[in-house]
């Protein structure tokens, strides 16, 4: 570790030796030039006044000349020490200040204070690698469910954005090359409480560095990256990337979702839902022909699901050479009615304006509901910051890329088995999705439910594993009752039940339960807690299984005992 | 050759001969012991320490100990021959100047470290 105080003493070293030389030739000049005492007798000034009148005349404090009047010799000798000694100063105060604006000491500065901060943190955290939309919106979600953050970005700039922003719990930042091991290093991936890497930076060869140093750094680490062509995904997950993210599939797999199955859309959004986010509620496109503007890395993604969804779509792009656009392409851009008319919007039953540029996609809306106001309009918003007019544009669908990605990060790292559920749920239909939704807003207040895992074991549900280790047989329904009124249940309900290698999606509540069972649960906002009295009190547990409440104290059950057996 | 390390060894050994000169005397006799020769000694400690600053090795912590040792022991040896000249006014005694030799002792011990260690690490160096 490199010191800062020990840096800065040795580049201090030349003007500190020039300010001593100059402060002892000084004082010694003045202890040897023969002075005068107010009575005109020879007096010589002694080592302890000299250093007394340079300290004072060196510092440009100026009291006079103490303690008797200077003769012309000592006077001459004064004039030469106080050019030398303003000098000398000025020298060491300027080196001093160099040192202090020096980049490199500003850069070795923040690091050390950076890494203070990360040896400080006592609470489990995830290092987020590169700041954008996607992570604070991620970093947003996780310290609103007290998750700590810390983030390593490239880009002073973005930075300073993180500064800005204000998080319930402080995010340290640094500005560094995440692709070195050593900033991964001092960024926390081997302390304690380090729980996962999410590699979120806008290159692929990065984040494939960034996923490879935390795997062979840290083992245990949970690594979540970001790729945005097959080619690197296949090559993050060669060496055990636990997730990885392609962000235009994924953003365009869940707006033809949107499109095709509306209620299974909805279920997604709910389920991966961010803490006290309102909920949105299902909508129902129509079938037809579709028109999709612009064909980037986003419109082809989309083009594919629609495709696979058997969904026709006419495309508008303005570069179809330069994008490869199929044939019967429509050139132009979309912002213009001509083009518009071009691609038949009279017939067609919905839009997607999918540019990476939001001024044409308002422009795309505005332009597109004049000439067909029947037509369901899909916009697609890159900025948070425009969030104010898209809302006032009211398009039926507004999606931001880096708000579907944040959201799923934040449910795979808050609930792991909530990805497995999700990878159950999307092969079956609608009418299955519209049915959970259902049961789904029968529990939940307006705001999205809570997900999370439960595995019945000795950490996370002690009375249950005591009970089962004794021989009783509590059904998942147990896990629910109201603690206090057994008849009633919590507003809980189970979505997944994995038994070693089998998993059960929306197991029957008469099921019974078994050791290391891990469930998935959904339930009411705030409603966990009550349930956690179930899950770790024996007495509750008793009460709700049999219905009587046990005596606890010692006193009590002896007196409960005596009065059982005076009534055989 | 290195001139770097012949201004710092001849500031360390210059620091040890100074002190050892004013050390040199009857204890309590003031005027085998004169007050240049300390002012010298404080002097060329002081800069002897600036020399050692910044070095980060172990070897380099120790001459910085041992110096600021010294440093410590000749001002506070200065600061009573101050305090018994112009505060109390008792003058220059005997007592006195025990006190400010031993002082002046103690700091040259430090001094002879100072050496034995620089000795130590060029034998190692260039054996």
């Amino acid at each position: 570790m490199q010191n800062i105080a020990f840096l800065l003493l040795r580049r201090l070293r030349a003007p500190l030796i020039v300010l001593i030389c100059v402060y002892s030739i000084s004082m010694l000049g003045f202890v040897l030039i023969p002075g005068m005492d107010d009575q005109g007798q020879p007096w010589d000034m002694d080592f302890f006044h000299a250093f007394y009148f340079v300290s004072f005349m060196g510092s440009t404090i100026g009291f006079g000349e103490i303690p008797y009047p200077f003769t012309d010799g000592q006077r001459m000798w004064a004039t030469v020490t106080i050019y030398s000694s303003v000098v000398a100063w000025l020298f060491a105060i300027g080196s001093m200040l160099a040192i202090v604006q020096d980049p490199a000491f500003r850069t070795l500065h923040r690091q050390n204070r950076f890494r203070r901060s990360i040896s400080r943190l006592s609470t489990p955290f995830y290092l987020i690698c590169g700041y954008g939309e996607t992570s604070s919106l991620l970093i947003r979600a996780l310290s609103e469910a007290g998750i700590r953050s810390v983030v390593i970005e490239s880009n002073q700039e973005r930075l300073n954005a993180l500064e800005l922003e204000d998080y319930p719990i402080p995010v340290p930042g640094l500005c560094a090359d995440v692709s070195l091991p050593e900033i991964l290093i001092l960024g926390g991936i081997k302390h304690k409480n380090c729980i996962g890497c999410v590699a979120l930076t806008d290159r692929d060869p990065i984040n494939l560095k960034v996923a490879l140093s935390s795997k062979l750094l840290n083992p245990s680490l949970k690594v979540i990256a970001r790729a945005e062509t097959e080619d690197a995904e296949l090559n993050i997950a060669s060496f055990g990337t636990d997730e990885i993210i392609n962000p235009f599939a994924t953003f365009a797999g869940r707006l033809a979702l949107a499109l095709h199955s509306p209620s299974m859309f909805v279920l997604f959004e709910w389920m991966t839902g961010v803490p006290n986010e309102p909920l949105c509620k299902p909508l129902y496109p129509p079938h037809g022909t579709w028109i999709l503007c612009g064909y980037g890395r986003f419109g082809k993604a989309v083009h594919e699901k629609l495709r696979a969804e058997g969904v026709s779509a006419t495309i508008i792009e303005e570069k179809p050479e330069m994008t490869e656009a199929p044939q019967g392409t429509v050139v132009g851009r979309g912002t213009e009615a001509s083009t518009l008319l071009e691609a038949n919007i009279g017939e067609a039953v919905g839009i997607v304006a999918g540019t990476d540029d939001d001024s044409n996609n308002l422009s795309i809306v505005m332009t597109a509901r004049e000439l067909n106001p029947s037509l369901f309009i899909v916009a697609r918003k890159n900025s948070r910051a425009n969030a104010a007019i898209f809302q006032a544009a009211r398009a039926n669908l507004t999606m931001q890329r880096g708000s579907v990605i944040a959201h799923k990060i934040f449910a795979l790292i808050t609930t792991p088995l909530l990805a497995e559920f999700l990878r159950l749920a999307i092969k079956e239909n609608n009418a299955w999705a519209e049915a959970l939704i259902k049961r789904v807003s029968a529990i939940a207040d307006d705001v999205a439910p809570q997900i999370w895992t439960v595995i019945i074991n000795d950490k996370d549900a002690p009375a249950f594993n005591r009970a089962l280790a004794s021989g009783s047989q509590p059904s998942i329904k147990a896990l629910y009752v109201h603690p206090r009124y057994r008849e009633k249940s919590l507003p809980i309900f189970p979505l997944l039940l994995k038994r070693k290698d089998s998993e059960i999606l929306l197991p029957d509540e008469t099921t019974p339960l078994a050791q290391d069972d891990q469930l998935l649960l959904c339930g009411q906002h705030d409603i966990r807690s009550q349930m956690e009295w179930v899950l770790n009190n024996d007495e509750v547990f008793h009460y709700i299984h049999t219905g009587e409440e046990r005596a606890q104290g010692w006193l009590w059950q002896k007196f409960v005992a005596k009065k059982a057996n005076r009534n055989k | 050759m290195n001139l770097e390390k012949v201004v710092f060894a001849f500031f360390i050994l210059l620091a040890l001969t100074l002190n050892f000169g004013f050390f040199l005397g009857d204890i309590d006799v003031p005027h085998h012991h004169s007050v240049y020769e300390l002012f010298a000694a404080i002097v060329v400690s002081l800069i002897a320490t600036i020399l050692k600053f910044g070095d980060r090795t172990h070897l380099g912590a120790l001459l910085l100990a041992t110096s600021l040792v010294a440093d410590l022991q000749l001002i506070l040896a200065a600061v009573v021959w101050a305090f018994a000249e112009h505060i109390t006014g008792t003058g220059m005694t005997p007592a006195v100047m025990a006190v400010i030799v031993s002082l002046s002792g103690g700091a040259l011990l430090a001094n002879i470290t100072s050496v034995l260690l620089l000795v130590a690490e060029t034998m190692t160096v260039r054996s």
